[in-house]
Formats: structure tokens, sequence, C-alpha cells
């Protein structure tokens, strides 16, 4: 229960902080409503719409209502998908909104205590620490290694947890050892004719988990021809943080990351996680109000680019014969890669170009699958709801490679599959790591 | 009614509310209720006591029973898209959603009739039907949201309007709650029916103020064989104006014939990408449909028209995926004009098409007198505009320019023989305006049927009927 100075202290700072003409910007026409996963998975109840939500927002601001949990749950159990927002003809920044209004909730309302060690957890003594990311992924790596993941399983500790948690322990896959992390080089020269210098923005998850997606992302800059660098000193793209109200720790990183690209004047800066792009995307959103870094974050942001992005810029798809064994192919969207990063023609492109694969469009490909960063944690009953009707949408497919473009959609994908009992029939995979297939 | 008696009021309508359409269907939490406090009108709100959803008939006309005994409001709500404050609840009272009630109930190819409940979404209306090679025409911008139980009552238009009239020419028979808890059918399907009066013509535009509509059967044609869209750019407005009234003095009549303005456009473009042209001052977006030959011969003959006044540019969509993304950009109009100011209000004065040019001008000039940004789009082919204020609510003195504004146009409309709303209500926004066109006899005759059918004055109290009708100002020359 929020106590009444916690509402007027909300309040307060909704007042002060929230975007005003953004959230009359919202001329609440409901364009958005069918968009909305959570406003149609609630059964069209508004409160769990973007028109609501924005209308929820605003009232607070107004003084129309005060804040209470209720109100702060229907901004939980938003997926932060953002489909909203290229939908809206009047051009809503919805995200940000959003992002705004769970910081300030966030810093205010007390949490239960296993949320907050949770919160704590991740965010601030595993995500900023590219070392502990490491380290922690070593550990699952050991873990999984020593035959303890079988044994764990067999007596049902992780039954303890959410059963989308206890799921997600099946899924999670291999690891490498830390040694072979540390070991990789920082440079990788292109092949055939130079076309561009690429900075790999590794990510977090993706350097330590996806770490083999990575450099199946390093391969196909190369071959495409691109110089690949990797700089030094680059941090998880903050956007864990910021979507959960941390925003000050994702300012912090945003920094750190600038000024760690900034060393390698590169081209273009390159990632593989659309969850990732869509925050570095930001940057000069985030940091706007910080003169002595503006500019600096304009620069970074216009050289940022998702890796299908720049394989059809540089015509990879033509250069090369890519051909896997007959089979049927669909796509998961990105909501992220896809709702503000706005690539979502180019990986179709690319599957499309291979030989032996028979694209299925999948029937709402552009909605979200429910992962939405620590979403399926934090809500796992929606999330899990959401998920089981996707797959049902993948079942009519009848593909047998579900390809994504996130980390995050691709355990979830996992999860999918293991929920609908289809492991060792379907598989997941990341678009990088299936085209390399295609190549070799 | 002290405060601690008003809430055991509450709790008690709430569990007999309850009661009638379960727990889970009855909200009253803070946020349940303040998403249901406004719609697409701005600068309506007003929070209501409960809100509650049916899931049939039979539960509706109870709850109408129940707000009856205990004389609490009740305002239906479809998609909350209407843009005349028609379901923001004034009184308190109970907000009645008909989602639940989202069912196509049957599609019946040989009377040419598909039979919905009223939470359907008209574009789900017009795909299933498409699919079967029928048509259901009338296609407000809202179609992907609007119910169409709002459609009916609103009596909402479209960009088919012109050649295929709007919701009412296709509502066959209504099944409606009625406030005193029954249940009554009227119409059928049926071309010729004249047993009593047209009830069903009655509720038709009745804007949730007499009962609630529960099921509603709707005529449906044959899909027209073939389409052609083609744009006709202007640098003068007023030749585009010309052009409307030309096209159908030389006795033809496209399916859609939709007028854009500078402002709309480069907003929509902005928002769509589609390549609309943005360096001229307003654009004609023209459709005729039907049998090849004769989509042809008009098209060729639109456009030799167009060009005779001074259009600087025709152009022919290359697609019927190019068709269509321009009707969509055009759907999005309003919305993305939103874009441009904080606040935008939107009328839709309608005129006799012979008018437009007359009205087009005056809109301009009414627009200057008062210092206040008008941007204009619109069904122009039905004489229907709709010129939109781009202002900021929180700017007094603005907002009184623009009313004054609104009202200046609404007796220009009046008296070129139009009317205050072509196609959007009454509801709030206007009320104080109906007199104007109805005469105070004219109104005597809507409270009269207001009162043998809803004497409790329940049914969406606070709208269609003013409380003050406004003073008409002496028109100005
Ligand atoms: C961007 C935009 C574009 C639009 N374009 C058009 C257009 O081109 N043409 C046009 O005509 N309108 C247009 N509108 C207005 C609006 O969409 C229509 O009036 C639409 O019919 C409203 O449908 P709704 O489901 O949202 O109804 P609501 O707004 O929920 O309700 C409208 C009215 O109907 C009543 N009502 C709803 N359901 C029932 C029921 N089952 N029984 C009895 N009463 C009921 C309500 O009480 C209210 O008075 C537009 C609106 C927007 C925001
Ligand atoms: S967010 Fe955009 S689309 Fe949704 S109601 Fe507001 S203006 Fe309309
Ligand atoms: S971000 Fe996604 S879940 Fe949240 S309001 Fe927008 S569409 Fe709905």
């Amino acid at each position: 229960m929020m106590t009444t100075s916690v509402k007027k202290k909300i309040q307060k700072e909704f007042k002060e902080k929230m975007d005003y003409d953004e959230l009359l910007n919202c001329m609440r026409c409901g364009f958005c409503l069918p968009s909305c996963p959570t406003y149609i998975e609630t059964g069209q109840q508004e409160k769990y719409s973007p028109r609501g939500r924005i209308a929820l927002m605003k009232g607070i601001t107004d003084g129309v209502i005060e804040p209470d949990d209720d109100i702060a749950h229907s901004l939980d159990l938003c997926l932060g998908c953002r489909a909203c927002e290229p939908v809206c003809p009047s051009g809503v920044k919805y995200g940000r909104l959003l992002e705004d209004a769970r910081s300030i909730i966030q810093t205010n309302k007390k949490q239960s205590v296993p949320v907050k060690l949770l919160r704590k957890g991740i965010f601030e003594e595993l995500f900023p620490h590219q070392n502990r990311m490491e380290k922690a992924t070593n550990l699952l790596g050991f873990y999984q290694r020593s035959g303890l993941s079988k044994a764990v399983r067999k007596i049902g500790f992780m039954e303890l947890f959410p059963s989308s948690m206890a799921t997600m322990e099946k899924v999670l896959p291999e690891v490498p050892k830390r040694k072979e992390i540390k070991q990789r080089p920082r440079f990788f020269e292109h092949e055939g004719e130079k076309k561009a210098t690429a900075a790999l923005f590794a990510g977090c998850l993706m350097d330590t988990m996806f770490f083999s997606t990575n450099n199946a992302t390093i391969k196909l800059l190369q071959k495409a021809g691109c110089d690949v660098v990797i700089p030094e000193n680059q941090l998880c793209c903050g956007a864990l943080h910021g979507h959960s109200g941390e925003l000050e720790k994702a300012k912090q990183m945003a920094k750190q990351n600038i000024e760690a690209f900034e060393k390698e004047e590169a081209d273009y800066i390159i990632t593989n996680a659309g969850g990732c792009g869509a925050f570095l995307i930001e940057y000069d959103h985030i940091l706007k109000d910080e003169p002595e870094w503006a500019d600096r974050a304009k620069h970074f942001v216009s050289r940022l680019k998702d890796i299908s992005a720049i394989l059809v810029d540089l015509d990879f798809q033509n250069k090369y014969r890519l051909h896997l064994p007959e089979q049927t192919v669909t796509y998961q969207d990105s909501c992220h890669l896809r709702n503000v990063m706005q690539t979502f023609e180019e990986p179709r492109t690319l599957l499309k170009s291979i030989e032996g694969v028979h694209y299925e469009e999948m029937e709402g490909a552009n909605t979200c699958c429910g992962s939405a960063g620590i979403y399926n944690i934090v809500e796992p009953d929606m999330a899990m709801q959401i998920l089981d009707h996707k797959m049902e949408k993948v079942e009519k497919t009848h593909a047998k490679t579900i390809v994504t473009a996130n980390p995050g959609c691709l355990l979830e994908m996992k999860l999918g599959i293991e929920r609908a009992n289809k492991s060792g029939q379907v598989r997941a995979v990341h678009i990088a790591d299936l085209l390399l297939e295609a190549l070799d | 009614m002290s405060s601690v008696k008003v809430k055991k009021k509450l709790n008690k309508l709430k569990e007999q509310l309850a009661d009638i359409v379960g727990t889970e269907n009855v909200d009253d939490t803070t946020s349940g209720r303040l998403v249901y406090s406004y719609d697409a009108t701005p600068n309506y709100q007003s929070l209501p006591d409960l809100v509650v959803a049916p899931g049939n008939a039979e539960e509706t006309a109870a709850v109408l029973k129940l707000c009856s005994e205990t004389e609490t409001p009740v305002y239906s709500r479809g998609s909350g898209s209407n843009l005349c404050a028609d379901t923001c609840p004034v009184k308190g009272g109970v907000v009645l959603l008909v989602k639940r009630m989202n069912k196509i109930l049957e599609l019946d190819k040989e009377n040419l009739a598909v039979t919905v409940q009223p939470g359907v979404i008209t574009k789900t209306i017009c795909d299933t039907v498409e699919k079967e090679g029928l048509f259901y025409p009338p296609d407000p911008s809202s179609m992907k949201i609007s119910t169409i139980g709002g459609n009916i009552s609103e009596n909402s238009g479209g960009l088919r309007g012109l050649k295929y009239g709007v919701t009412r020419d296709y509502v066959m028979a209504l099944q409606i709650a009625l406030p005193n808890g029954e249940l009554i059918r009227t119409g059928g399907k049926l071309t010729k029916d004249v047993a009593g009066y047209d009830l069903t013509r009655l509720f038709i535009g009745s804007e949730g103020t007499l009962g609630v509509i529960t099921e509603a059967t709707l005529k449906l044609i044959p899909k027209p064989e073939a389409q052609k869209t083609i744009l006709a750019l202007y640098q003068d407005i007023e030749a585009a104006g010309r052009s409307v009234s030309k096209i159908i003095a030389n006795k033809m009549i496209p399916a859609t014939l939709e007028f854009l303005d500078q402002d709309t456009l480069r907003a929509v473009e902005d928002f769509a990408h589609i390549g609309l042209p943005t360096d001229v001052k307003a654009i004609l977006l023209i459709v005729q449909d039907g049998p090849q030959e004769i989509v042809d011969r008009d098209i060729k003959k639109i456009a030799e028209i167009c060009r005779s006044e001074q259009a600087v540019d025709v152009q022919l969509a290359a697609s019927e995926e190019e068709a269509e993304k321009l009707a969509t950009a055009r759907r999005s109009a309003l919305s993305a004009l939103a874009r441009l100011k904080p606040t935008t209000i939107l009328e839709d004065a309608t005129v006799p098409r012979s008018e437009i040019a007359t009205m087009v001008r005056a809109i301009s000039e009414i627009a200057e007198k008062y210092n206040v940004r008008i941007s204009t789009f619109g069904h122009a082919g039905d004489g229907n505009l709709h010129p939109t204020c781009l202002t900021d609510s929180r700017n007094e003195d603005e907002m009184q320019r623009v009313e004054a504004a609104f009202s200046e146009i609404f007796e220009k409309a009046i008296e070129l023989g139009g009317t205050l709303t072509g196609e959007h209500g009454i509801g709030m926004t206007k009320a104080p305006y109906l007199e104007w066109k109805l005469g105070e006899a004219g109104l005597q005759v809507m409270r009269g049927i207001k009162q043998a059918i809803d004497p409790k004055n329940i049914m969406n109290p606070g709208k269609v009927f003013a409380d003050e009708s406004k003073e008409r100002m002496v028109a100005a020359k």
C-alpha cells in the first residue's frame, strides 16, 4: 500500500517532471488500442491501454486523481513494447512518458523485499559491471557443465520460482568459458573489398550468454567487407535500467559507452540486439539536458545500425550464395527493433534470400512475445498468457525455425517452444547465427 | 446527501450491479474510473462512480432497470472515439461498456444482411463481409477502432458517404434495451416496412440518450467490381472547392471526394511517410468504384475537370495498395494534426455541396479575423468539412477567440443552408447551438420524445439538450 506521504511526493514529482506537452499531445483518438497487447489480453481494459495509461499519468499530473497501487500496476503491466508509437498519428512518444512515470514511482514506492533484492541484484550489482556479468555467466557455465544443473532440475529446486523461471532455466544457452571471452581479439579484418569500419556494441548479455552470436555477427560483418573493432570499456546499454525507472544509472552507463566508442572513429556502431539498439538510439534524448554530452550523444546515435540493416545496405545477401536444408522459417519481430529502430523489412529480406528457406510470415509477428526485459520475471502471468498465444500463431505457420533479433526474444521463444512441448521439433535462433549457418 | 450516505448508496449499487453482471465486470477503482472519464473531445473530463460491462441484452436491460429505480445516470460507451463529449460522464453515475457484446451473429447472404452485437468494431464488419464479396460502405475515419453501436448512435458518415450514404442508410433492424428494463425490436430484414412509426430511425443518431442498442441488423450490397483513386493537386484552395461542385454538376458521383489543405497534408505526411505532396495548397483525393468501364470513363472525365479548374497536377494511384495507403493516410488526418499543437478542436459544419467553395473561403476569412489557426480537411463531396483549430487550451485569451470563430462558422454554415454537424453529433459541445438549427418548437418535439422514453432522464444526461442555448450573434457581414 502507498502511504499518504508517498502519494503526495509522487504527485508533486509528476507535476514537476512529466513532459506536459507530450501528455497533451495525446488527443485520445484510440487509434493505438488495437496494437496494444495488454489491452487485448486483458479483455479490452482501457486502464491497460496506451490511451488509458497516458490519461492516468495526466490525471495524476493534473491532480484529478491521486496515485495508488492500482495505477502503478497499470504501468507495471505495460510491456514497454512501444507498438503504440508507430501507429499513433499524433506522434506521441509514449516510451518516454512511461520511462519518466516509472522512474518517479520507482524512486518513491516501497517495494516488497524479494522484488527489491532482485532489482538491487540486477540493476546495481550485476549489469553495470561487465566483469561481474562475465563471472556470473561463468558460474552459470560451471553449473551447466558440471552436471549440477541436471541434478538441480531433478530435485526440483527451480520449482520454487515462478513457473516461467523454472522453464527458463532449461532454455538458457550453453555459455562459453570466461577464458574464451577474455581471449577474443578486439580487431577483425574485412574480407574482400573494404566497405567500412564497424564498431561492435557487444552488449552485456550478448557478450556473455550469447557470445557465439556475437562471434557470428563479427564474421558476417567481415564477410560484408567491414573492419570490425570491439571498443574497450563498453558496458551494458542501460535499457533494463531506463525502462524500469532507474534513469540516473542509465545515464551514467550511456556516458561511459559514448566515451568508449569515441575512441574508435568507426563509420558504424553495430548492435545485434533490438532491445539494446532501441535504448542506444535514445542516448541523445536522455542526455539532452547535459550540455557537454548532448552533441557527443547525437554523434553516437547517428552512427547506430542493426546488423540486418547494415548487411542489406552492403548487399550481403546478393554477394554470397546463402543456402540451408529445405525448411519453413518464420520471423518474430523484436518490438524495439521494429517500433523504435524501424528495422523490420531487412531481416525478412535476408531470410527470403536464403535458398531452401520457405519463408512464412506469422500473423501478429509484429506484436510482443511477452519477454520485454525482466517483464517475464515481474509479471509472469501476463507474460505467459501472451507467450502461449504467440505459440499458437507460430504453430499456424508450420515453421521449424523461428528467427529473432534480440536475446530476450530468443530466450522467450525457446521458453515458448518448451512450454508447447515442441523442443526437438522446432528451434529458435538468432538471425546472425542462421545467416552464418547459411553461409558455410 | 452526506458523503457517508453517498458511499453507502454506491456500495449497494455496486453489489446489485455485480449480481447482474458478475463482480469481475464492475469496477470502482480510481484507475478504472479515470480511464472512462473522457472521450476524443478535448477539454471534457468527469469521473463516473462505477463502470459496468454487461455480457448480453438481458443483462443490459436489467442494469438499466436498476439504474432507473435508483435514478442513476448511464452513459453507454463503445470505444469513446466520439468528438462531441458524448461519453463524458458529466453527471456522475455509471459508464456502461458494450465491449463484451462483440460478436458477429449472422451473415445472411440471401437477404444481404449481417446481424451484429453493438461492440463489434466497424472495420471487422467491413473486412468480414468483403471476404464474401459483399460490401458495408459506411467507413468513418475511426473505423479501425469505432464500434457499430457508436456509429449507429452518432449516425456516423465516412469517406464513402457521398455515393453510398451514411450509417443510417444501412440499419435495417435494432434490438434496444430501454430505461424501463424492456427489450424491444424495431424494423426487420425488409426493404419495405411501414408498420408504425419508424423507431429504427429514431434511435439512429440518438447519442445514447434513449436506450442501449444491444443488436443491429445491417444492410449489405454487392462489392463493386473495380476501383480507381486519383489525387488532384491545387495551389488555390477555392479552385479545389470549385472542382468539387463541378464534378457533381457533371452528373458524376464519386465514391470518395476528400479535401485536404496544406497544413493537414504536411501533418499526415509527417506521420505516414507515403510521399504526399506537401508543397501544394490543397489536394482532392478522389475514388470512383463500380464496373470497370464506368470507373475508367468517370476517372478520365474527373481528371479533365480538375485540370480545367487549375489543378496543377493529377496523379493516378498505381496500385490497389497505394490507393489503400492514401485512404489510410487520409483517415489519420485529425490525429495527425494533433501533433502540431497541444489542443486540436475540430468541427464539422456542413453545407450544400454547391456552397463548398464559398464555405472554404469563409473559413479562411474567419480564421484571419479572429487570428486563430484553422486547418481544413473533410468530406468535400458531401459538403461536410472539418475545420480544425490548432490551439492550446492553456491560453485562455486564444480559447475565447477560438470559440467566437466557431460560432461564426456555425452561423455561416446555417446561413448557406447547412447544419452545425454533419456526422459527429451534438453531445455537449454543440448542445448550446442546437436551437439555432431546430428552433424552439423543434427542440420541444425532441424534449417530448425524450420524456416519453426516458422520463427519469438517466440516459446520457447533459447531452444534446443544453441547460441554456447560445445567444445567436448578428451574422458578421
Ligand atoms: C480520428 C477520428 C476520426 C473520426 N472520423 C470520423 C468520420 O470520418 N466520420 C464520423 O462520422 N465520425 C468520425 N469520428 C467520430 C467517432 O469515431 C464516431 O462518432 C464513432 O461512431 C464513435 O464510435 P465509438 O464506438 O467510439 O462510440 P463512443 O464514442 O463510445 O460513443 C458515441 C455515442 O454513442 C453512444 N453509444 C455507444 N454505444 C452505444 C450503444 N450500444 N447503444 C446506445 N448508445 C451507444 C454513446 O453514449 C455516445 O453518445 C472520428 C473520431 C476520431 C477520433
Ligand atoms: S497515443 Fe496516439 S493513437 Fe493513442 S490515443 Fe493518444 S493520440 Fe491517439
Ligand atoms: S508499450 Fe506496448 S504494452 Fe505498453 S501501452 Fe504501448 S503497446 Fe501497450
